[in-house]
């Protein structure tokens, strides 16, 4: 058992009792004492304000990979649908399963989500473990890695999947620091290698070079996957699985978390970046920030989100959500325009698996022509407005 | 001999170059052509603490030494010129106050100044004084506690919008050179009024006013050395001016060059970059080595200075040098660029107006070559 | 307020190139800079220590050169520095990184705020706050773009998919930062002076007392098996045009493929 209580350090106060979501632990004699029901999912380890918990680590060298069986793909959802990205996850999931030979499952935390895990299943999950509970009704890092470690500690799935969101990429390095598992940030591409290992390939270095990694022993295999990259699984209503319903108690005296104001982002008039089928995105070759009016023209003319490089949202052009690039958003749109933007490999990064790219810039060794479907070198204030004539006069 | 920098004025070039790269380079033209005295430059050279670069800690200065005041100086020239010229131009009214001042005067005038907090001008040139500095006109006459000048100065750099500054004056016009007497004199002096701001051929934000004494008292003890040493104070101030001017050549030179160099990489004709033509490397060349001797001629007089030796020859030779180097590397850099060189979309045109101030300031090169000639043929009588 | 920025040194990826032949990076010629989400970490703790007083301890784990990234930190005005340094330590993961940092945390002792910048740009996997929390048994508020105390609460404002939510955890607490929280300062040339003279403190694998298998390659789950260049894309076409034929050339290919907005 991982989990120890230090006797001389405990003072049977309770918290751990109140932190604890699966009644994993008791006070019975002036101790506190595990009961059967502990998933070790570290929750009363943080809440012990007396340090009397005492976690014993497995050595990666010490886990059986062969323990742990299965693919989960964890939900993400806002407005009562699944997010895209998840619907991503699922679709790489189903793959890497099918190549394993092993069901794939989706994990659903949230309030009120009981129908998510039917689209879950119709997007392809063999199973949905579900908790849902009113104080899981916001992401809040306490409780969703409390309860995510409970599960996978329960069920011991071998590879987890988890979207590359700010959510994801909050929650992901928690529960694999408290499992001692091993996790690939912001993968773009998995796959499964001969001897039963997950595959993750990522970019490293501002997007300048690509790595694969595996993790040899340690389990779960964690990976967050970057949105926007894999294809999303297709939707069969006639599927059918199972949902595996776990009760949890959660006291929001143990959440650390307070959530005091969310903000719902402002659109710029134009469809939301994330999701866009086509993309027109500004950059320096813009020379002053009023001259985005152009931009968001054509976005306009297009029906598409207007995206901008790095430099224009440092140069407090444009609000910072519209920047496209490794430190920023990555979008896959159909059709990308790049509009006075140079195309330096941390912008490239987050636009380069769009279907079309077509690049306008004064410059012709801009490096962007080296990714361009189209690529015409020219004047920006010329070509843009005729092209939106010409839009305007088909359309 | 060595010709490295100490790892302290490496350290402090390095973060000056950051600092003017980020913050000073990307605004140079915006601050030029906007015809206003660069405060929100200037301010930020006083929060790092670069206003007193050679002044004593106990002062408000950095203690350091003058060849860091030179190196630092030529990385503000070369990213943006104004401000380069400002902190050249405040450093002439510091350095007087640093070499003559009483304890009184150092504490009253001097850390403000080290600290930013207010900007310096020396005003020694009069509208019949240029390279005659002897006929200064502007009069000063005892009476009672104080001096009251009379009389106009012209040209003077950061005036209107320095707070102190350290004014040349003659107590007995008779006498020339010899009643020559250094005061201090603050900004709202009753008395003192800013006149006409030159329009120049370039440096559009720097100021260059005229100073109107009218009755102007100042008192006794703003006399800077003593009285009738006056003569003393502005020629060493002007000493220490010709390195500044030199390596502030310099620095107009370096970003010529460099824009220059830019350039011919990216610029095609004939099929290839106009980099890969042996007449466009050959001025290349000699861009760079200009501006590579200059530099040393202007670091070689700083350190003879920080060693106590003199230096006026080599700082005369610095100033004479780099500032017909800076003529001639920008003009380079104009016709590298050609066409589009001889407009205001680039520029190389304004650092070509910028680089002749040099040959004229602080002692035009026909003083220069006076200077370096009677040190030259001194020094031939002596052996 | 006593706060605790954890630095990087990394290439400066900006300048970083693959050499085609080799599928390694060239390194020469890339300075190494602080990690630039890092510095807006620093700052964020010297506003906060211009507001509430106390002192700020900047700590980086890595080889001996990353004791100039310390002292760019002292520049800026950062108290105290410290070096977390150990041929143990190389080739750790991030997993095998937060064990080391929080090891090195818990002999500095009491603190009530740990600030990361929100990704390393060599690595750019944004794991060890988090894990570094974890570790410490604190809570974590990632990605924040304003940062406050009020009441003796820590205040955020962080960045989400679309839009913002505000956030409040009592400390100790790790915070992780984007770029848009502030502009880093530059130094002034009395902190570039004094960061030279400073004393930077130098902690190995005994000072902090860490399980030789918890570190470096030991410790490390996760293993990188091979490198290589990113794919390019097909080459495309070029429109040598006048900007009237090419705007017409460009809408017939935007019409042709039938895009529903």
């Amino acid at each position: 058992m991982p989990l120890r209580i230090i006797e001389e350090k405990c003072t049977a106060c309770g918290l751990c009792v109140r932190a604890c979501p699966y009644d994993g632990i008791a006070v019975v004699d002036k101790l506190a004492r595990f009961t059967e029901q502990c998933n070790v999912c570290g929750a009363c380890v943080a809440a012990c304000e007396f340090e009397a918990i005492a976690v014993e680590v497995t050595h990666t060298a010490d886990v059986d990979p062969t323990a742990y069986s299965g693919v989960w793909a964890l939900a993400e959802h806002a407005d009562g649908a699944l997010r895209k990205s998840t619907l991503e996850l699922l679709g790489e999931g189903r793959r890497l399963a099918d190549a394993l030979g092993v069901p794939l499952s989706g994990a659903l935390v949230g309030s009120g989500v009981e129908p998510l895990a039917q689209a879950m299943i119709a997007h392809g999950a063999d199973t949905v473990y579900l908790v849902d509970d009113p104080l899981l009704a916001s992401y809040r890092t306490g409780p969703y890695t409390d309860v995510l470690c409970g599960l996978i500690n329960t069920h011991k799935p071998e590879i987890v999947l988890v979207s590359a969101t700010p959510q994801g990429r909050d929650l992901a390095p928690r529960v694999a620091a408290r499992l001692g598992a091993g996790l690939t940030a912001d993968c773009t591409g998995l796959h499964i290698n001969d001897d039963r290992l997950l595959v993750q390939t990522r970019p490293a270095f501002g997007g300048n070079l690509m790595a694969q990694i595996v993790c040899r022993t340690a389990r779960p295999q964690i990976a967050t996957v970057r949105p926007n990259v894999m294809k999303p699984a297709p939707r069969h209503d006639a599927r059918t699985g199972q949902v595996h319903r776990t009760p949890v108690h959660l006291d929001e005296r143990t959440v650390a978390t307070k959530i005091i104001e969310v903000i719902r982002e402002q659109g710029d008039g134009g469809a939301n970046l994330a999701d866009a089928q086509i993309v027109v995105s500004g950059g320096r070759g813009l020379g002053v920030p009023e001259n985005f009016a152009l931009i968001r023209e054509l976005a306009h003319v297009l029906g598409g989100a207007v995206g901008a490089s790095r430099a224009t949202v440092d140069a407090g052009w444009i609000p910072a959500y519209h920047q496209v690039g490794q430190t920023g958003r990555t979008v896959q749109p159909k059709l990308y325009i790049a509009v006075g933007i140079s195309g330096a490999v941390q912008h490239l990064v987050g636009m380069q698996s769009s279907e079309t790219i077509i690049a306008i810039n004064k410059d012709p060794h801009a490096p962007i022509f080296d990714v361009a479907t189209y690529g015409v070198v020219g004047d920006l204030f010329e070509i843009v407005p005729k092209l939106i004539e010409h839009l305007k006069n088909r359309g | 001999m060595n010709f490295e920098l100490t790892e302290d004025q490496a350290a402090i070039l390095e973060a000056v170059r950051e600092f003017a790269r980020g913050e000073l380079a990307p605004r140079a033209e915006e601050t030029d052509a906007k015809g206003e005295f660069p405060w929100e430059n200037v301010r930020k050279l006083a929060e790092l603490d670069l206003m007193g670069i050679a002044v004593e800690e106990k002062y408000g200065g950095l203690g350091a030494d003058f060849t860091t005041w030179t190196v630092v100086g030529e990385e503000l020239s070369s990213a943006c010129t104004t401000t380069g010229a400002v902190y050249g131009a405040h450093m002439l009214c510091v350095y007087p106050i640093m070499l003559f001042g009483t304890e009184e005067q150092k504490q009253k005038h001097l850390t403000p100044l080290a600290r930013g907090e207010k900007i310096g001008a020396f005003g020694l040139t009069e509208p019949m004084a240029g390279s005659d500095a002897g006929s200064v006109r502007t009069r000063a006459v005892l009476d009672g506690d104080a001096y009251v000048l009379n009389g106009t100065k012209i040209f003077i750099t950061n005036g209107g919008d320095a707070e102190t500054y350290v004014i040349i004056a003659n107590v007995d016009p008779e006498k020339g050179a010899r009643g020559l007497t250094a005061f201090i004199v603050e900004k709202g002096t009753p008395g003192f009024a800013f006149g006409k701001n030159e329009k120049k051929m370039a440096y559009s934000s720097l100021s260059n006013r005229e100073l109107i004494f009218t009755d102007c008292r100042v008192p006794r003890e703003n006399v800077l050395g003593r009285e009738r040493r006056g003569f003393r104070v502005a020629m060493e101030t002007l000493g220490l001016g010709r390195i500044g001017m030199g390596i502030g050549a310099v620095g107009v030179a370096r970003a010529a060059l460099e824009y220059a160099v830019g350039y011919s990489k990216q610029r095609r004709q004939f099929g290839q970059p106009i980099s890969s033509f042996q007449l466009i490397q050959a001025m290349l060349a000699d861009m760079a080595t200009e501006v590579d001797a200059a530099r040393l001629l202007c670091l070689r007089a700083a350190w003879l200075k920080d060693q106590g030796r003199p230096f006026e020859k080599e700082a005369a030779m610095a100033k004479l040098y780099s500032s017909e180097m800076a003529m001639r590397t920008t003009t380079k850099a104009v016709q590298i660029l050609g066409g589009y060189g001889y407009t205001k979309d680039y520029p190389v045109e304004r650092y070509m107006r910028e680089a002749k101030l040099f040959e004229i300031v602080e002692g035009t090169s026909e003083i220069q070559r006076l200077v370096i000639a009677s040190h030259v043929l001194r020094q031939a009588a002596e052996s | 307020m006593n706060i605790v920025v954890c630095i990087k040194q990394v290439p400066d990826t900006t300048e970083v190139r693959v050499d085609p032949e080799t599928n390694a990076l060239v390194r020469e010629g890339v300075k190494s800079i602080t990690n630039p989400f890092d510095e807006n970490a620093i700052e964020a703790a010297l506003q906060l220590r211009e507001q509430h007083g106390g002192k700020v301890t900047v700590i980086t784990m890595g080889p001996g050169q990353a004791e100039s990234a310390l002292r760019d930190a002292i520049a800026m005005g950062a108290d105290e520095a410290i070096l977390i340094s150990d041929a143990a330590f190389r080739g750790s993961d991030t997993l095998a990184t937060s064990y080391v940092l929080a090891q090195a945390v818990r002999k500095i002792g009491a603190f009530d705020l740990i600030l990361c910048g929100k990704q390393a740009i060599d690595g750019d996997t944004a794991q060890v706050g988090p894990g570094l929390a974890e570790r410490l048994g604190i809570p974590q508020v990632t990605f924040a773009i304003e940062l406050s105390v009020e009441n003796g609460k820590l205040r955020a404002r962080r960045v989400l998919e679309s839009g913002f939510e505000v956030v409040e955890v009592k400390p100790p607490a790790l915070v992780t930062v984007v770029k848009q929280i502030n502009e880093p300062r530059y130094p002034g040339m009395k902190g570039v002076l004094r960061a030279r003279k400073a004393p930077i403190v130098r902690w190995d694998a005994a000072a902090i007392g860490t399980d030789p298998r918890f570190a470096g390659f030991d410790g490390s789950p996760t293993w990188v098996v091979r490198v290589f260049p990113p794919e390019r894309r097909a080459k495309g076409e070029r429109i040598q045009a006048d900007a009237e034929t090419a705007a017409k050339r460009l809408a017939e290919v935007i019409e042709g493929m039938h895009l529903s907005p």
